[in-house]
């Protein structure tokens, strides 16, 4: 923490990313709510082509952390920097532009369009169209949107969804709302994308598929990816670097093997001995 | 001294609509629904008030009265009939429905009374005040209407804050969900918000044409407007915020007319309106509204 | 029929949409050409074809972009008097009428389209009722202005003032613009086929935005703001060109209409215009273009329709709309409806949205 320079803390970068700058890095990252400090003095950094975690009792302010790191809020203290460049004063859509994207925790899809459309509109800044196209739907319109359909079918055709491309992603079942929304992140072209809760509300087959799709996405499209994620079986099992955030503070940064036998975790997760706290059942 | 004058004139203006307000105010931030046909119940008490008194030759105090009750019954009725169904539908639909329920008050009240005008008496019995051997003259409306304002005012925020009733209104308005969980009659207290806010109206109505004593059916139309913008000037759903938003555009108003151009006066309200909502967004005194992520 | 269910819905709407004013356009010609149809409807029909163009571009506000607007008579204003100002001066110029009224027809949209650049910028910041009382007030704003205005034409060029006739300074003018008395003697070029072929444009344009990248970023902003944002969708830039698109159209509806006139006030396009053209969209279904089409037609010809109950016409009118607005929305119509439908159709699902379309 007392380095100057925003070196990647190399504890939770992986081998294969360690000679090259981290596509993600906080300094000093700090938010307060009127009074109330939600995240305080956050210093990390993903490598490429990582797999990372970030986890933490309910309420330690990892969802405020996404939030902060796709300028939903605009932190009161540190930077954010995505590819060497910093996110300040930007706004979400720009930092998406940038090469950032997310899903949300309650599911936010657009619930009135079709599933194909949802990707399309995650394509929406790699479609060449101006106005002038979109009123007269001349201008190569109608091979730009050719275009989109195909690109956007293979996101989907990822996510084994390509039967439901006319389907109302409103009506989809809930697994498949999970997998369009991350497919419609990925159409954004991002070099990190940030899931939150991917795994909530899954049974174990559903996140046994889960896993084995974020390594896929990892591998395919060499992308990095940070999760919030409360079901430590998979976070433990895909994650090369985690994080714990407890009451807006790290308290613990490694691999998954250090993380389970740090005992300031354990103690955040369970509580001093012979103290009940209730968020442990979470 | 003009100065002076046309500040109580717009004090005066400013607690009409301060009072029309209100009740804009109270039903949107109850029902969550911008109430278009309020204006149309300024008329309808107004034309009862002058019905009262130069028909049936009551004393006015009588004529005020009576207009109070039959724009409460007609506010608790129109709500029953035209909104109450619609509780759960888009605020638009309500917004279109409110639109409807103004066009018939308008459209009856011409049936009833006709399109001539007609000459409002003031209800008001006393002399107008001549101060500084006339240069200034203050109206006895101004007195009533600002004092009607300050106890109506007063009366109201007590009512909310201290009676059960009140409690009721600000749990629904918080939560309409909830205070239903918790035993509150939603429908009750929806209700009584538009019978409160109706008999304001009839007030309110009564006060405008004794300054401005021209009663035609689409009298209430522009004060209910511009009582409407002074609900969001002051912060819609906020009783203060009505109250302050009323006389402020009162007298934003009266000096525009006397300063600059009387022709271009509501413009000159409108685009001050415009200015606070982009300086403040949710009004003066509103509430900012936090999206969660 | 099963064939016209295989196309995509946006493409059934856009055969709809375009069929349906094509046949209105093929029966009312004729009917106007032989003299059938009373004065009184006559006289209607330019009028209709530019509230048919109102509750389109106001539905793209509205329906589509998801923004009450109560001010969009403002921009009829706007185009209406750019439109007269336009046509009055080149009338010398332009000699071929069509011509004259295709360019005061265009200008009438862009400074429209301005007046919706310079109101959308602060506008489209705020949200929900407070964006409506706004636009309330822009409209009332742009109303009250054009009250106050004084316009001449002389050799040396237009003239403006605002303190009546004698401000403007012209030597043998044309007065156009008369302050309250509105824009006078303007040439009335309006005709039934150019209000057909406005409609035409309207709908190709307001149909093709709605279905392109442009589109779908609107679309996306509606349903679910934060989430379009997180996948790089600049809000306001797309908000505003729907906004400004909306205008321009409504400033084309307003020169339109200002030509069907000898004068036309700017009282004529206040608060109440802005209101009857939301009627219309709403009822018509918002979102929906066929929809705004059918209501603006039945609910305009209404009064007309009325006529024979005299004095209680307006009152039927209220009442119909307020019925109409239950009917359709209240919880309990809406089982009603739905049980019955099952009923008829047995299980046949109907989407919420298309239910209008069915109607």
């Amino acid at each position: 923490m007392s380095k100057m320079v925003p070196l990647p803390s190399k504890s939770i970068v992986p081998e294969r990313d360690v000679d090259k700058p981290p596509i993600l890095e906080t300094n000093h990252l700090g938010i307060d709510f009127g009074g109330l400090t939600a995240v305080d003095d956050l210093t990390l950094a993903v490598g490429r082509t990582e797999i990372a975690g970030l986890i933490g009792p309910n309420g330690a302010g990892k969802t405020t952390v996404f939030n902060l790191l796709t300028n939903v809020y605009q932190p009161t203290r540190g930077d954010i920097m995505l590819d060497g460049v910093s996110t300040a004063k930007k706004t979400t859509a720009q930092v998406n532009r940038m090469g950032i994207a997310r899903t949300f925790q309650n599911i936010r899809l657009f619930n009135d369009m079709t599933v194909l459309d949802n990707v399309k509109v995650g394509l929406h800044n790699s479609i060449k169209e101006n106005l002038a196209c979109s009123i007269t739907h001349l201008f190569g319109y109608r091979k730009n949107e050719r275009k989109a359909d195909k690109e956007a079918m293979e996101f989907l055709d990822f996510f084994n969804m390509a039967d439901l491309a006319n389907a109302q992603a409103g009506s989809l079942p809930y697994g498949a709302q999970r997998r369009l929304e991350i497919a419609r992140a990925l159409a954004t072209h991002p070099g990190i994308i940030l899931l939150d809760e991917p795994a909530a509300g899954m049974n174990p087959s559903e996140t046994a598929e889960l896993m084995e799709n974020i390594r896929r996405i990892r591998d395919n499209f060499s992308i990095a990816v940070m999760l919030i994620e409360h079901d430590m079986n998979l976070v433990m099992n895909i994650c090369e670097g985690i994080c714990v955030l407890d009451h807006g503070k790290v308290i613990a940064k490694g691999t998954p093997d250090e993380i389970k036998s740090n005992p300031k975790v354990i103690e955040a997760y369970l509580g001093k001995k012979k103290e009940a706290n209730p968020d442990a059942e979470n | 001294m003009t100065l002076v004058s046309n500040l109580i004139n717009g004090i005066s203006l400013g607690s009409v609509y301060a009072i029309i307000a209100l009740g804009y105010t109270m039903v949107y931030g109850i029902a969550k629904m911008l109430n278009f046909a309020h204006g149309d119940v300024i008329m309808i008490g107004a034309y009862t008030c002058f019905c009262a008194v130069a028909y049936v030759n009551l004393p006015p105090i009588l004529g005020i009265l009576l207009a109070m009750i039959v724009c409460t019954v007609l506010g608790v009725i129109i709500e029953g009939l035209a909104y109450r169904p619609l509780r759960k539908s888009s605020s638009l639909t309500v917004l279109i429905t409110a639109i409807g329920v103004s066009y018939f008050l308008q459209n009856a009240a011409l049936l009833i009374w006709g399109s001539a005008p007609k000459t409002f008496s003031s209800v008001v019995p006393f002399d107008s005040i001549s101060l500084f051997d006339g240069q200034l003259i203050i109206t006895p409306e101004s007195i009533v209407t600002v004092l009607a304002c300050v106890v109506i005012m007063v009366g109201l925020t007590l009512f909310t804050k201290k009676s059960k009733m009140g409690k009721a209104m600000r749990a629904v308005s918080e939560d309409k969900d909830a205070a239903e969980l918790m035993g509150i009659n939603v429908n009750t207290t929806i209700s009584m918000t538009f019978a409160i806010g109706s008999a304001l109206a009839a007030i309110a109505g009564v006060l405008l044409c004794s300054a401005y004593p021209v009663l035609i059916p689409t009298t209430g139309a522009m004060p209910g407007i511009k009582a409407f913008t002074a609900a969001v000037f002051g912060g819609i759903g906020s009783i203060p915020g009505a109250m302050i938003g009323g006389i402020l555009l009162g007298i934003i108003e009266i000096f525009a007319r006397s300063y600059i151009s009387s022709d271009l006066a509501d413009a000159i309200v409108f685009a001050v309106l415009i200015i606070v909502l982009l300086v403040k967004p949710t009004g003066l005194l509103g509430k900012k509204i936090t999206e969660k992520v | 029929m099963s064939k016209f269910k295989s196309l995509k819905k946006s493409t059934r709407t856009n055969i709809g949409a375009f069929g349906l004013v094509i046949i209105m356009y093929l029966v009312t010609m004729p009917l106007q050409a032989t003299g059938i149809i009373s004065n009184s409807i006559e006289g209607q029909l330019v009028p209709i074809c530019t509230y048919i163009v109102m509750a389109i571009s106001l539905n793209l506000t509205v329906g589509f972009l998801g923004e009450l607007s109560l001010g969009h008579a403002g921009f009829m204003s706007v185009g209406a008097f750019s439109g007269v100002i336009a046509a009055v001066s080149f009338q010398d110029s332009i000699q071929s009428q069509p011509l004259l009224l295709l360019v005061s027809i265009i200008i009438g949209g862009l400074l429209a389209g301005v007046a919706g650049l310079i109101i959308g910028i602060p506008v489209l910041r705020l949200r929900g009722d407070y964006l409506a009382i706004v636009t309330l007030a822009f409209g009332e704003i742009i109303k009250n202005i054009i009250n106050c205005l004084y316009i001449g034409v002389d050799v040396n060029g237009l003239h403006f003032s605002m303190q009546g006739v004698d401000g403007l300074g012209m030597e043998n003018g044309k007065i156009i613009v008369n302050g309250p008395q509105g824009a006078v003697g303007i040439p009335k070029m309006a005709t039934l086929t150019a209000g057909f072929l406005l409609i035409i444009f309207t709908l190709f344009v307001a149909l093709n935005l709605i279905n392109s990248k442009n589109g779908r970023a609107v679309t996306a902003i509606r349903d679910n703001r934060i989430a379009a944002e997180s996948v790089g969708i600049g809000v306001t830039k797309y908000k505003l060109t729907t906004f400004i698109v909306s205008a321009v159209l409504a400033g084309m509806a307003g020169a339109l209409y200002a030509m069907n006139f000898s004068t036309v006030a700017a009282k004529k396009f206040d608060f109440n215009t802005s209101i009857l053209i939301l009627v219309f969209v709403v009822l018509g279904g918002m979102g929906n273009i066929i929809g705004s089409i059918i209501a603006t037609t039945v609910l305009y010809m209404l009064p007309e329709l009325l006529r024979e109950f005299s004095d209680y016409r307006m009152l039927l009118y209220a009442i119909v709309l307020i019925v109409v607005m239950i009917a359709t929305n209240s919880e309990k119509a809406i089982q009603l409806r739905e049980s019955i439908t099952n009923k008829i159709f047995k299980k046949r699902k109907t989407k919420g949205k298309e239910v209008t379309d069915n109607e």
